[in-house]
């Protein structure tokens, strides 16, 4: 090691070179603090031997200066002092010092206090080397994390949301991604435990629910998938609470699974809030055959908004150790003087006043969500690039009986054939929204023989979900046949979308001419009409036949 | 936090008592509890005296769940108050645990 040893005694430094170099290490020797402090920059000794008592500057002075300079580096500074008493010994420590040594000097304690502080640098070192290399990983994984998680679609205009940088070694995540139709879908998730435990299980999560959301599967699935993922991998204890929502913009429904996550909240227009609370086990714990998923159905309006957060608000404590929880959140939302007012600054107002002096933590979730219109650009009708390779004919039958209808959900399949021909990729949310209102008419009022005039009033709304979820459950007979005719013919694409259905079918004309004065229902036949060049009911309405067309010039 | 852990030769259950904050603090103490006792058919979680429990304890709950023999596995999580209670409902724990 190199040591730097000040005394303004010279035969005392003398007789200290002389021992620490027979100890084998090389040797620098100064007389009064000044020359310790600047040989101590220009030289870098590992260890500082320092006089107390020295002219100039003296040692206490020097190993203040040397410590500030040597930053987060240990520079063990012992002072060499003849004195006794315990204010100066004190002093020297309080000024920077590690240790002492006693003088006249023995060579044997020299020896022991130089190896231990050797042992003590080298022990440093490597937790510092530890610490850096942990950091670096850390923003690694950061960044990584913010490429898979972060990929989606929180920037909407409609979506507001706070969410701490390092939310995903709090454990907390939140995903938003468009639906291949005008819908959105919305993960807010809260894993247990912090730091990197907390944050493994958000990748596969992500991904399962970017992946399985562009692929048209709806909510249910894309929970029971990412369960069954979790399930696999995380370690049991570790598990994850959560919430996903899917916002049908176009119909204005809000379907919603929570699990283990406080209250969802929707703001109403008239300013009163519906609670939505848990119904599920979280995700992982469970096996897939075991775990049920449980969702609400809600008719909303434009303006209207919900509201997702994970605990790090409820559980904020004020001085008396009393949770804020929904009590304080109501609190807030009654206070509102209008609907459209920003909340998550008055969240975090109140609540920073409400924790007091222990300051707000950085762990809070909050989504903020507003139903409002689908973009008008969804609906257009022919692709905006040439096709460059144009597919040839094809068909495709789906045919899902009963029990098929209960498990099965066609519309990710169907997609998936859509998107192999280049013309229709380009619309592909548009194709999918058609089959996905067509489908759901057939299944609903075809084999289920729902009336869609139960929807007319929001309560009727719940109802309605209610009971086509009884009524497949007992479902015992009935079909949906679905089929995809593609045709290229003489220049021309075509694209024939056919859905028939066991049910006895309907007066088409008459509820055609009504749809467009319900405000509940019959949108999803609009909407339909707006993206297919030709909409047809055939025989007693229980077949339909639209058709999409497109002549490349 | 103290976890003690109770078995009374009169009944086939084991009794683990949880006593102030169930949180991580608890993790090796609870452990220790569960993995201590043999041949246990029956577990009581005595949360009479826990006045918070957080999300990793619910984690060793399910740990405990899991070395009691996880969907077979018979367990009765007594003496919860209101806050104890609110966090294992909203989680649903229900499904897997019988809370009294």
């Amino acid at each position: 090691m190199k040591i730097l040893i000040a005394d303004d005694s010279h035969t005392d430094g003398m007789i200290l070179a002389a021992i620490v170099r027979k100890e084998g290490h090389e040797v620098i020797v100064t007389f009064d603090g000044d020359q310790a402090v600047a040989k101590f920059v220009s030289e870098q000794p590992e260890i500082v031997l320092l006089d107390a008592m020295m002219p100039i500057k003296d040692g206490f002075q020097a190993a203040t200066e040397i410590k500030a300079i040597a930053g987060e580096n240990l520079v063990p500074i012992i002072f060499l002092t003849s004195l006794k008493d315990t204010d100066s010994l004190v002093k020297c420590l309080e000024s920077g010092g590690d240790d002492f040594l006693s003088k006249p000097y023995n060579q044997v304690i020299i020896r022991a206090k130089l190896n231990a502080f050797a042992r003590m640098r080298s022990m440093h070192m490597a937790m510092a080397n530890h610490n850096r290399q942990l950091l670096l990983e850390q923003q690694t994984a950061k960044r990584v994390f913010e490429n898979v998680v972060h990929s989606g679609c929180l920037d909407l205009p409609y979506i507001n949301y706070e969410l701490s940088p390092l939310a995903v070694f709090n454990g907390d995540t939140l995903l938003a991604q468009r639906r291949p139709d005008s819908g959105l879908h919305i993960f807010m998730g809260d894993f247990t435990g912090h730091g990197l435990p907390a944050a493994i299980g958000a990748m596969p999560l992500a991904d399962t629910f970017y992946g399985m959301t562009a692929k048209g599967f709806g909510i249910e699935e894309i929970v029971v998938e990412i369960n069954r993922k979790l399930n696999e991998i995380l370690p049991m204890g570790v598990f994850c609470c959560g919430a996903c929502a899917h916002l049908d913009l176009a119909n204005k429904r809000l379907r919603l699974w929570i699990a283990g996550l406080p209250d969802a909240y929707l703001l109403h227009l008239d300013g009163s809030v519906e609670r939505f609370s848990s119904k599920s086990l979280p995700l992982g714990i469970l096996s897939s055959e075991r775990y049920q998923v449980q969702v609400f159905d809600v008719q909303m309006q434009n303006d209207e908004r919900l509201f997702l957060w994970s605990d790090g608000i409820h559980e904020s404590r004020n001085d008396s150790g009393k949770m804020f929880g929904d009590q304080g959140l109501l609190s807030i939302f009654s206070d509102l003087e209008d609907i459209h007012q920003p909340i998550i600054p008055l969240i975090r107002n109140r609540l920073t006043q409400y924790v007091g002096t222990q300051g707000l933590e950085d762990d809070l979730s909050i989504c903020d969500i507003r139903m409002h219109d689908p973009e008008p650009l969804l609906i257009e009708r022919s692709p905006s690039k040439m096709p460059t390779r144009v597919a040839g004919n094809w068909q495709l039958e789906y045919s899902l009986g009963a029990s098929a209808l209960k498990s099965i959900n066609p519309l990710p399949l169907l997609l998936q054939a859509i998107n192999e021909a280049e013309w229709l990729k380009q619309m592909s949310g548009q194709i999918y929204t058609v089959i996905a209102e067509l489908f759901s008419n057939a299944l609903e009022h075809g084999v289920l023989g729902l009336s869609s005039s139960l929807k007319a009033t929001p309560e009727g709304f719940a109802d309605y979900y209610q009971q086509r979820q009884q009524k497949l459950d007992a479902l015992s007979m009935g079909f949906v046949n679905l089929r995809l005719r593609h045709e290229a013919e003489h220049g021309r694409l075509s694209l024939i979308i056919e859905i028939e259905d066991s049910g006895s079918g309907f007066d088409w004309c008459q509820v055609e001419n009504r749809a467009a004065g319900n405000a509940y229902s019959g949108r999803g036949t609009n909407l339909v009409r707006a993206i297919v060049d030709k909409l047809e009911y055939v025989g007693a309405g229980n077949k339909v036949v639209a058709t999409m067309t497109y002549l490349p010039v | 936090m103290t976890i003690s852990v109770d078995k009374n030769d009169a009944t086939p259950a084991v009794t683990i008592k949880v006593r102030g904050r169930f949180d991580f603090s608890a993790h090796q103490e609870f452990r220790q509890a569960y993995e201590s006792a043999q041949d246990v058919e029956e577990w009581v979680v005595d949360m009479t005296e826990a006045n918070y429990l957080d999300s990793s304890a619910l984690g060793m709950l399910l740990l405990l769940r899991d070395h009691a023999g996880g969907d077979s596995a018979s367990i009765r999580i007594i003496g919860c108050n209101k806050d104890v209670k609110k966090i294992l409902t909203i989680s649903n724990f229900g499904q897997l645990f019988k809370i009294e």
